[in-house]
């Protein structure tokens, strides 16, 4: 940089992400794969064990929602170190961590969106002659499908932020940036990491809300704008 | 029979019922010292309604859910047109039997149409058989399919989504249907004339029904038999005019209440007395046939007052002056048409409605809504005095 002729702090922290040294783009796509994978991952398992936990006995859900709650309470840094410290550093640590955090708020919020199915439908359908499978399949799963998309929601939003920690773990993504950003003192290195991330963040919100929305069955809107138009 | 896939008469509202027989069912829950069922007995016959009733926890329900196996007997068979139910597969056993529950229990998430459509898609149907029943299910219980079929359950009335529950019920053509309190949720007016509307249904499709019911009055409107229990047991099975004029003991006397001559009034339907010619007026006919038809004696005003109508239905009382005014009866609605009352309602609902209307007079209407005469509180309390002559008196 020469004196006198100071670019702006945008100016220089595009020219940072677009440096072959910080290599932004490519740092972008192995955050957003990080992300994607985690998630996936994180969705098969907390959705089985979701439905696992809202069909079986009451002592075993218990079991599963009371460590599910405690998961969500340890900080997202003290999960990336554990795994670090108990196995290796790389790409597939770092998901493995990632996973542990996208899993609970998607078990939990499957466990309610069956849980929450009303109990008069339930009797209705065995009435009717569903059988147990049937009533999963047709009744409370996609009568659940909006809670779960919440719970997609916010794993998806945690796993984005969190995996700026990987590049910590040496699995890159857009924490590199942040990271020697702040080693070097080099805001707009430091801010070619952060300003992606919290994009990244904004988007997955915004990806689910809408993806809620379509995913949600057009009676149930129906009945939720019934109940607030009741309350209101 | 249900039917099946092949049936000639499939997509046609049928007249299947089945004979239904409870032989000694118990059910014994595991820490309770007294049977909730205890050795319960009691044959209903094809096409009859048998109305259950008792006060909570007499094991009514547990009864009713039985028969589909909802809850399975500890003890005792229970026969659907001859052969026990205690072999068959309890799902496909369960798609075979209509089941109608108080609080619906409709699918939130599915339309009408599909809702109608749970058991004949359980059972295989084809779409285009599925649809057309649908719509025939729809019809019977009063719903337009145009309108309804695609909407979904919260854009619906209590009143509408029962007649829904209704339909889905029937959609299989059951023999047997199980309603457990099926009307209790709805408010006094809608659930008269779920009422009437399940009393009309019932005969075009004359299906066997065992009803649980905790009312005394809905239990003698609607039943051919009523079944009254306590504690588990099965104390009076009886006609509803046998249970009035003679309770089997002092229990069913105090169930079935002090006002026994009152209740005797469910007894009798509207259509079963003879009723007053109503002086109608079609609205739009010319006022000259009026006074022609008052002059001959055709036409006798009530209270110096004619009804009009509108495509025979009960529009307004008004004066012969007013209605003769002009060259034709007065089409706008200037009045009120006074208490109505369906053919199907008994003379207990008819006097009720009088009563709240505060009037003598009141018109009956058919199914369509179409004025066909008038019923008085003096025909109502005839009625009552021919009544209290005959079955009423032999019990002290």
């Amino acid at each position: 940089m020469e004196a006198g002729r100071r670019m702006s702090l945008w100016q220089e922290t595009w020219d940072a992400f677009n440096n072959p040294i910080n290599d932004g783009w490519g740092q972008l796509v192995t955050h957003i794969e990080l992300s994607l994978v985690s998630l996936a991952i994180a969705a098969a398992i907390g959705i089985t064990l979701g439905v696992i936990s809202a069909k079986v006995g009451k002592v075993a859900s218990f079991l599963v929602i009371a460590v599910a709650n405690l998961g969500r309470t340890v900080p997202e840094f003290a999960i990336m170190a554990l795994v670090v410290a108990l196995s290796s550093i790389g790409f597939w640590p770092a998901v493995v961590g990632l996973v542990a955090l996208g899993i609970p708020p998607i078990l939990l919020n499957v466990y309610t969106g069956i849980a929450n199915v009303d109990r008069d439908v339930i009797g209705a359908a065995r009435g009717m002659g569903m059988t147990a499978p049937q009533i999963t399949a047709r009744i409370e799963v996609p009568i659940a499908v909006p809670s779960l998309f919440v719970g997609l929601r916010v794993a998806a939003v945690q796993i984005v932020a969190t995996a700026a920690l990987a590049g910590l773990v040496g699995a890159g993504g857009l924490g590199v940036l942040v990271l020697s950003g702040l080693t070097t003192n080099q805001d707009p290195v430091l801010l070619a990491g952060a300003i992606p991330i919290a994009l990244l963040a904004m988007s997955a919100q915004l990806i689910f809300v809408a993806g809620q929305r379509l995913a949600t069955p057009r009676g149930l809107r129906l009945e939720r704008a019934d109940l607030s138009e009741q309350k209101g | 029979m249900v039917v099946l896939p092949g049936n000639a008469n499939r997509g046609h509202v049928r007249h299947d019922a089945g004979r239904l027989e409870l032989q000694g069912v118990t059910k014994r829950y595991p820490g309770s010292d007294r049977p909730a069922v205890d050795d319960l007995s009691l044959i209903v016959e094809a096409g009859q309604v048998c109305v259950l009733v008792g006060p909570s926890g007499c094991g009514k329900t547990t009864a009713l859910r039985m028969i589909n196996r909802l809850i399975e007997p500890s003890a005792g068979d229970i026969l659907l047109d001859g052969e026990s139910t205690r072999n068959r597969n309890a799902a496909s056993l369960r798609r075979e039997i209509g089941y109608v529950i108080q609080q619906v229990g409709l699918l939130p998430h599915q339309t009408i149409a599909k809702n109608v459509a749970t058991v004949p898609r359980l059972v295989g149907w084809r779409r285009g058989e599925t649809k057309a029943r649908v719509a025939e299910m729809l019809e019977l219980v009063g719903l337009d399919p145009a309108e309804y079929a695609n909407r979904y359950p919260a854009q619906l009335s209590g009143g509408q989504q029962q007649r829904v529950g209704l339909a889905r019920a029937l959609a299989s053509d059951p023999p047997l249907m199980l309603m457990d309190e099926p009307f209790s949720a709805v408010d006094p007016i809608t659930r008269e004339r779920l009422q009437n509307d399940f009393l009309r249904l019932h005969r075009t499709v004359p299906k066997t029904v065992v009803f649980v019911s905790h009312d005394i009055d809905e239990a003698v409107k609607m039943a051919d038999r009523i079944a009254v229990m306590r504690d588990g047991r099965l104390v009076q099975y009886a006609r509803p005019a046998e249970l009035l004029a003679s309770p089997a003991d002092d229990f069913v006397a105090d169930f079935v209440g002090a006002d026994r001559a009152l209740k005797g009034l469910s007894l009798t339907r509207i259509e079963e007395i003879e009723l007053d010619d109503a002086p109608l007026v079609e609205a739009g006919a010319p006022s000259s046939d009026v006074l022609d038809r008052i002059a001959s004696g055709l036409l006798v005003p009530v209270d110096g007052d004619l009804l009009v109508t509108v495509e025979g239905r009960p529009r307004a009382w008004m004066s012969v002056e007013r209605v003769t005014d002009g060259d034709e009866v007065p089409r706008g609605p200037v009045g009120s048409p006074g208490p109505i009352v369906d053919r199907l309602a008994t003379l207990r609902d008819a006097l009720s409605a009088l009563l709240d209307a505060n009037a003598r007079t009141g018109a009956v209407v058919d199914a369509e809504g179409r004025c066909v005469g008038l019923v008085s509180v003096d025909h109502i309390q005839g009625s009552w005095n021919a009544q209290s002559e005959s079955a009423m008196a032999p019990h002290g």
